[in-house]
C-alpha cells in the first residue's frame, strides 16, 4: 500500500518541493541542502513522523537576524534516528560542535555537586533548575494524539500521585481547574497557557488544547511539574535565596523517584548514550537542564567585559521575564550555556562556581576596586 | 432542486484497520499518527463540550469511530477536517463551521460529516439535492440603476478549486507552486479589459506593496485562528499572489484560503457591470484550466467545491456598500433582510460595524441557488431597501413595501 500522506508529495520531484529557505536564518535552514532534502523526503518513522513534519516550524518561521533558532523539532524518539542526516548537524552546530559519535554522561547525584549552599543571600534572591523529560512509547507534542497525550496524563498523575514527603502534592488539570485555582497559580507563577510563540504553535503542539494539559505542584510549592506542554514533562525545582545545593538535591530526588515509577508502569524516560535524555527540541538534549539564579549585580550589569567573563564561565544571562527579557535593577537570570556533553552535576557545578566568582567581582566593584585579577580562563 | 441525483463519481477510499494489518505502514493526514488507531475510541475522540460550532454539533463519538479508520487517497484523515473546530470553539453568537476539506474527495469519504454539516449551514440542502450553476450575465434583469447617491460600490466575489490538486489546508509545496503557475498563464492569457498583471507575495518590490495597500487590494498572512489551525498557512508567502486587470476591476488572489479568490468590482451601482465582467472573466478563465487539463473542481450536486463548506455551490457573495442611515435604525431592517435572503455587515467586511449608515449588503445563501439568481436578489433587494430609505425621509411609513419571504 502507498503511504499515501507522504506518498502524493513524492510525484513532484525534490526541486519543487524543497522549501524557499533564502530569508531564513536558523539552524535547519543553514543545513538542509537539496539533497539531503532528496534524500530524506520519502521517509518517515514508524509513528509516520515525516520530514517535513519536522521542519515546517523552521519554515514558517524565517528566523531573526540575532537570535539563532532550531528550525526543527522531532516528532518521536524516532525522529533523532531515522533524520540523522539533517539533525545531527544541526545538533553539532547548536551544541558547540557535538559529534555524531559523541557519548553523553548523565549525572543526578546531588551528593556530587561541591558546595552551592552558600551563595550570599544579599545577592541571590532566588535559585532555579528545570529540565524535561519524554516518556518513551509515546510521541511527542507536535506529533502525538490524542488519546497518547491523555495516556502521558494519566500516567504522570499516577507518578505523582505516589511522591510523599517534601514532594507530596496535587494535579490541577487546565481543562476544568476552577477561577480561585487558577488565580492562585497565577499569583505562584506557575500557571501556564497556550502558548502564543509561532515557533511552538507552527510545529503542531498546540493542537486539541487545553485537553490533557496540566500543572502539578507539591504543597510547599518547591517542586512543579507541567504535563503536556513543550515537552511531555517539564520538571522544576525552586525556592527563594541562594541555596542551589538544596534545590538540587530535590529536583534530584524528585526526578529519579518519578524515574522509577514510569520504569515500573514500562514507560522508562527517553534516554540514549548518545542524546542524553531526548526532548522535542534539539536544543534541550543532554541534561535538557537549565540551572540558574535571579542575582543582583548592578555594577557587573554596566562592565563592559560582562558578556566575556559569562562566556568564559560557559554561563548566560536572561531579564528575569526569561528568555528575551530585559534586566530590571540590575537583577539578571544567570543559567548555564550548555545542555549536552556534561552532566546535570557539571552544569550546576558552572553555575554555582560562577555565580560565587560573580559575586565577588560585584562586591570588588562596589568598593571600587578592578577585578582583572579574578577573570577567569576559558572553562 | 428536488430531483434524484444521478449517482456521484465513486471516490476510492483507503481501510486504514485492513492496511494496518498488512506489514506496510500507513500513517494519516497533517495530524497523522499511525498509533491512534491503537487508543480506543473514546480515548482519542476530542472533548466538544464547550463547543460551539457546525463540526461541534454533528459529530458524534460513534461518527468519530466510523470514520477515524478512513483517509481520502491524498491521505486527509478525520482529524485533519476537524482540527480547526477542534482547536476553535467557536463563539456563543456565531456559528462556525468547524471544518475544512482537504481536497475534493474529503466531500465524498466523510460525506457522513459533511454532508450533515452543510444540511445545517444550507437552509436544509439534501445530499440528494442538485445545485445549478448559471453564469450567463443575460438572465440578470436590471441591475444597472442601483441609485448611486445611495449605493458607493459593487462587488462580487466567488472561489474556485483547480481540480487534481489538494486544498489549502493539506497541499503540499510543489502542489501549491503547480497551482500558481497554472493560475499565472491563465490570467495573462486575459485580453481586452481582462488584461493585467501578477504580483507574487514573495519578492514583491515596496512601491508594489503600497499601491496594493492603497488599491485595499493586497492580502496577507492569516491572523484567524480559525485560518491557521487549519494548515492553510505553511510555507507562508511561498507560491502566493495578486493579480489584478490593469483598470483595477477584475482581482484574483492566488493560494489564500482557496485555490483562487475572484473579485469583480467598482465604484457606484452598477452591478450588471461587475457581474458581467465576473461571468466573462470566470469563463475565460475557466476555458484555459480545462484545456491544460485542470478543469474546476466542481459536480451537480455541490457545484463548485471549495475548501470551507460555506462557500460550496456558488462560492459567491454579491453586495453592495449603501447607504441606508434611517432604515438601518428601523426596527423592520433585520426582518426585511432575512426575507429578502440578504445579510448586512460593517464596511470592513464579516464581524466590522457599520460606519456612517453605510452597510455591506449580500446575499446570504451560497447553494442550491444560481449566481443569477442571487445576483438578481441582491439587485432587487437593495431596490427595494433604498425605497424604503426614500420613504423614511419623507417621513412616510415602509409597511406596505415589506416584502414576504423569498
Amino acid at each position: 500500500m502507498p503511504f499515501t500522506h507522504n506518498e502524493f508529495k513524492l510525484k513532484y520531484k525534490a526541486e519543487e518541493e524543497f522549501p524557499d529557505l533564502s530569508a531564513h536564518n536558523n539552524h535547519m535552514a543553514k543545513i538542509l541542502t537539496l539533497d539531503m532534502y532528496r534524500n530524506l523526503r520519502d521517509k518517515h518513522t514508524p509513528s509516520g513522523v515525516t520530514l517535513d513534519d519536522i521542519i515546517q516550524t523552521g519554515i514558517d518561521n524565517p528566523g531573526h537576524p540575532f537570535i539563532m533558532t532550531v528550525g526543527c523539532v522531532a516528532g518521536d524518539e524516532e525522529s533523532y534516528e531515522v533524520f540523522k542526516e539533517l539533525l545531527d548537524p544541526v545538533i553539532s552546530d547548536r551544541h558547540g560542535g557535538y559529534k555524531a559519535t559523541d557519548k553523553h554522561k548523565t549525572d543526578l547525584n546531588p551528593a556530587n555537586l561541591k558546595g552551592g549552599d552558600d551563595m550570599d543571600p544579599n545577592y541571590v534572591i532566588s535559585s532555579r533548575v528545570r529540565t524535561g523529560r519524554s516518556i518513551k512509547g509515546f510521541c511527542s507534542p507536535p506529533h502525538c494524539s490524542r488519546g497518547e497525550r491523555r495516556g502521558i496524563e494519566k500516567l504522570s498523575i499516577e507518578a505523582l500521585g505516589k511522591l510523599s514527603g517534601d514532594l507530596k502534592g496535587k494535579y490541577y488539570d487546565l481543562k476544568s481547574m476552577s477561577d480561585a485555582e487558577q488565580q492562585q497559580l497565577i499569583d505562584d507563577h506557575f500557571l501556564f497557557d497556550k502558548p502564543v510563540s509561532p515557533l511552538l504553535l507552527a510545529s503542531g503542539m498546540g493542537r486539541d488544547w487545553p485537553d490533557a494539559r496540566g500543572i502539578w505542584h507539591n504543597d510547599t510549592k518547591t517542586f512543579l511539574v507541567w504535563v503536556n506542554e513543550e515537552d511531555h514533562l517539564r520538571v522544576i525545582s525552586m525556592q527563594k535565596g541562594g541555596n542551589m545545593k538544596e534545590v538540587f538535591n530535590r529536583f534530584c530526588l524528585g526526578l529519579q523517584k518519578i524515574e522509577e515509577i514510569f520504569k515500573e508502569k514500562g514507560h522508562p524516560f527517553m534516554w540514549t548514550e548518545h542524546l542524553g535524555y531526548v526532548l522535542t527540541c534539539p536544543s534541550n538534549l543532554g541534561t535538557g537542564l537549565r540551572g540558574g539564579v535571579h542575582v543582583k549585580l548592578p555594577h557587573m550589569a554596566k562592565h563592559p567585559k560582562l558578556e566575556e567573563i559569562l562566556g568564559r564561565l560557559r554561563l548566560q544571562k536572561r531579564g528575569t521575564g526569561g528568555v528575551d527579557t530585559a534586566a530590571v535593577g540590575g537583577v539578571y537570570d544567570v543559567s548555564n550555556l550548555d545542555r549536552i556533553g556534561s552532566s546535570e552535576v557539571q552544569q550546576v557545578q558552572m553555575v554555582v562556581d560562577g555565580v560565587k566568582l560573580l559575586i565577588e567581582m560585584e562586591k570588588c566593584l562596589e568598593k571600587n576596586q578592578p577585578i582583572d585579577s579574578l577573570i577567569p580562563a576559558q572553562k | 432542486m428536488g430531483r434524484m441525483a444521478s449517482s456521484f463519481v465513486k471516490v476510492p477510499c483507503y481501510s486504514l484497520s485492513n492496511l494496518l494489518r498488512s506489514s506496510s505502514i500507513m500513517p494519516f493526514g497533517n495530524s497523522h499518527n499511525l498509533r491512534k488507531l491503537e487508543f480506543s475510541i473514546d480515548d482519542e475522540y476530542p472533548d466538544l463540550s464547550t463547543h460551539n460550532n457546525h463540526m461541534a454539533r454533528l459529530l458524534t463519538r460513534e461518527l468519530y469511530g466510523k470514520l477515524r479508520e478512513r483517509q481520502t487517497p491524498n491521505g486527509v484523515s478525520l482529524d485533519d477536517i476537524i482540527q480547526t473546530g477542534v482547536d476553535n470553539p467557536g463563539h456563543p453568537f456565531i456559528m462556525t463551521v468547524g471544518c475544512v476539506a482537504g481536497d475534493e474527495e474529503s466531500y465524498d469519504v466523510f460525506k457522513e460529516l459533511l454532508d450533515p454539516i452543510i444540511s445545517e449551514r444550507h437552509s436544509g440542502y439534501k445530499p440528494t439535492d442538485i445545485h445549478r450553476t448559471d453564469l450567463n450575465p443575460n438572465h440578470l434583469k436590471g441591475g444597472d440603476d442601483l441609485d448611486p447617491k445611495y449605493v458607493l460600490s459593487s462587488r462580487v466575489r466567488t472561489g474556485r478549486s483547480i481540480r487534481g490538486f489538494c486544498l489549502p489546508p493539506h497541499c503540499s509545496r510543489g502542489e501549491r507552486r503547480a497551482i500558481e503557475r497554472l493560475s499565472v498563464e491563465a490570467l495573462d492569457a486575459l485580453g481586452g479589459d481582462l488584461k493585467g498583471k501578477y504580483y507574487p507575495l514573495k519578492g514583491m518590490t515596496e512601491e508594489e506593496q503600497q499601491q496594493l495597500i492603497d488599491d485595499h487590494f493586497l492580502f496577507d498572512k492569516p491572523v484567524s485562528p480559525l485560518l491557521l489551525a487549519s494548515g492553510m498557512a505553511r510555507d507562508w508567502p511561498d507560491a502566493r499572489g495578486i493579480w489584478h486587470n490593469d483598470t483595477k476591476t477584475f482581482l484574483v488572489w492566488v493560494n489564500e484560503e482557496d485555490h483562487l479568490r475572484v473579485i469583480s468590482m467598482q465604484k457606484g451601482g452598477n452591478m450588471r457591470e461587475v457581474f458581467t465582467r465576473f461571468c466573462k472573466g470566470l469563463q475565460e478563465i475557466e476555458v484555459i484550466f480545462k484545456e491544460k487539463g485542470h478543469p474546476f473542481m466542481w459536480n451537480e450536486h455541490l457545484g463548485y467545491v471549495l475548501t470551507c463548506p460555506s462557500n460550496l455551490g456558488t462560492g459567491l457573495r454579491a453586495g453592495v456598500h449603501v447607504m441606508l442611515p434611517l432604515l438601518s435604525k428601523h426596527e423592520q431592517f433585520g426582518p426585511v433582510l432575512k426575507r429578502l435572503r440578504l445579510q448586512k455587515r460593517g464596511t470592513g467586511g464579516v464581524d466590522t460595524a457599520a460606519v456612517g449608515g453605510v452597510f455591506d449588503i449580500s446575499n446570504a445563501d451560497r447553494l442550491g441557488y444560481s449566481e443569477v439568481k442571487l445576483a438578481q436578489m441582491v439587485v432587487d433587494g437593495v431596490k427595494l431597501l433604498i425605497e424604503m430609505e426614500k420613504q423614511l425621509e419623507k417621513g412616510k411609513s415602509i409597511d406596505h413595501l415589506i416584502p414576504q419571504q423569498k
